[in-house]
């Protein structure tokens, strides 16, 4: 072969090695936005206490609504967060089980959250709601004195308001001091349903608090609880002493249980 | 054009993050394509590779991103992965009658028949070079698939550009062969038994027998 074949040859291996650049499947740029968070998927779950929509990207779940339609809550989400969403069909599998178990009580499993945007103070109040057991609920106050804020009970509130995976964050466990349930980021009606699901006995916390009884204690281990604490549920009847306020308690002789730790509570 | 980009990534990542994607993402997707033959696997690469980019890009002073060579510094990434899947799994056999998912190269030709003669001769090139050894392969599609310049491929696989010249020069002189082999080949099973071309083909494996 002379050596100007050669060459015609090499241009034309060149030429179809050349045609071998590929079209990127149209799939991908959308699956790369929504792995890296700039944009987000989402689809419906059926809670036990009724028809939510989930978002989420590769950083976990990124809001939690309620919503008359498909339509509304992409609206609602583009005007929140300001990224593009889409509907998918379902939520991601791992992802999806997780969600359910959350919302069916179990605290530990391992739900990502994609709360970029949080301050420290929200990122507190968040994690501190978390940390509040199915069918007990906390007050404000009492979540401001447990991240250091005692003063900032009402600021709680709100952060608590805008809270964007309501139930994934379990908010609707805080509640007002004087035992009223307070407002909720899904509205009231759902926090009542929610804590009801979870085995909370609402009328007998808002009977106590409207007679002014803000913690339960045993007088066989001289222990004071908020009311809704395993603890206090475990007292009997006969031995159930009740207080208005810590200052009661403690000038009874009671200590605060280790639990609940009433003592960060206001009152 | 990829340093306006970059200058644009240092002020605003989730703003300019797509303009990445969309600017790079057939050279990426091309690259893991024809280097792992599998259009599934290419794309599970491809998008690896830029929620890699994504994280680095997030922890990167604007110095350090100012400073990147995109196309290079992408296809590094996006190597990287390739081989770490190869490691993981052991190449495949190539086979030339290739039973691979279809995928259309950019500007196809218009007429169902070209179309159909374009796309043939694709498989069939693709799967040549998916035997070629990988020390040949990454240089060849780097260079012609990619169409990088030899000062961007030392970059990406850290080899000095004489080195990346002679291994591509060596590589299109394996391909030129294995594809007259395959000729020859189809040729001599048309001559024995005409219209039967299902068992012409078969498997192909690219071997360099001298050094």
């Amino acid at each position: 072969m002379t050596e100007r074949s050669n060459d015609m040859i090499e241009d034309a291996v060149e030429g179809a090695l050349h045609d071998l650049a590929a079209e990127a499947p149209a799939t991908l740029l959308p699956s790369t936005l929504l792995a890296v968070g700039l944009a987000d998927g989402y689809a419906p779950l059926d809670s036990p206490i009724g028809r939510l929509f989930v978002a989420f990207n590769g950083r976990g779940v990124s809001a939690v609504a309620l919503a008359d339609d498909e339509a509304a809550f992409e609206r609602r989400f583009v005007g929140t967060f300001g990224r593009p969403i889409r509907r998918v069909g379902t939520l991601p599998g791992q992802l999806g089980r997780a969600i359910e178990r959350r919302l069916s009580g179990d605290r530990r499993a391992p739900v990502p959250v994609d709360l970029r945007n949080a301050t420290p103070f929200e990122r507190a109040v968040w994690d501190k709601a978390l940390e509040i057991p199915p069918g007990e609920v906390r007050p404000y106050g009492w979540v401001a004195a447990e991240i250091g804020r005692p003063r900032a009970a009402r600021a709680v509130g709100s952060v608590l308001g805008r809270n964007p995976v309501p139930l994934v964050i379990p908010c609707h466990r805080v509640v007002r001091s004087d035992g009223r349930i307070g407002d909720y980021a899904l509205g009231s009606a759902w926090k009542r349903a929610a804590l009801m699901d979870e085995g909370l006995d609402l009328e007998r916390l808002e009977a106590l608090a409207h007679v002014g009884i803000r913690f339960l204690g045993s007088d066989t281990t001289r222990v004071y609880c908020l009311p809704t604490c395993r603890n206090a549920r475990r007292i009997r009847p006969a031995h159930e002493v009740r207080f208005r306020s810590r200052v009661d308690a403690l000038s009874a002789g009671y200590r605060p249980c280790r639990h609940c730790r009433p003592g960060a509570a206001a009152g | 054009m990829d340093d306006d980009l970059a200058l644009r990534l240092t002020s605003d990542l989730d703003g300019s993050f797509e303009r990445l994607v969309v600017d790079h993402q057939d050279r990426l997707f091309s690259l893991a394509l024809r280097y792992t033959g599998d259009p599934r696997e290419a794309e599970e690469i491809a998008q690896d590779a830029f929620v890699r980019a994504y994280r680095a890009l997030a922890g990167y002073d604007a110095e350090r991103i100012a400073g990147l060579h995109l196309r290079a510094w992408l296809a590094t990434i996006t190597l990287n992965l390739c081989r770490n899947r190869a490691r993981v799994r052991r190449s495949v056999a190539v086979r030339l009658d290739g039973d691979s998912a279809p995928v259309i190269a950019s500007g196809a030709d218009a007429s169902p028949d070209g179309r159909f003669a374009r796309r043939e001769a694709i498989d069939h090139w693709a799967a040549l070079l998916a035997g070629l050894p990988v020390r040949y392969r990454a240089p060849v599609v780097l260079r012609h698939v990619n169409g990088l310049d030899y000062d961007e491929m030392a970059e990406v696989l850290g080899r000095p550009t004489g080195t990346l010249k002679a291994q591509v020069h060596r590589g299109l002189a394996l391909l030129r062969a294995a594809h007259e082999a395959a000729l020859r080949h189809e040729r001599a099973v048309e001559e024995q038994a005409p219209g039967d071309r299902a068992s012409a083909g078969g498997e192909l494996c690219i071997r360099e027998v001298t050094r």
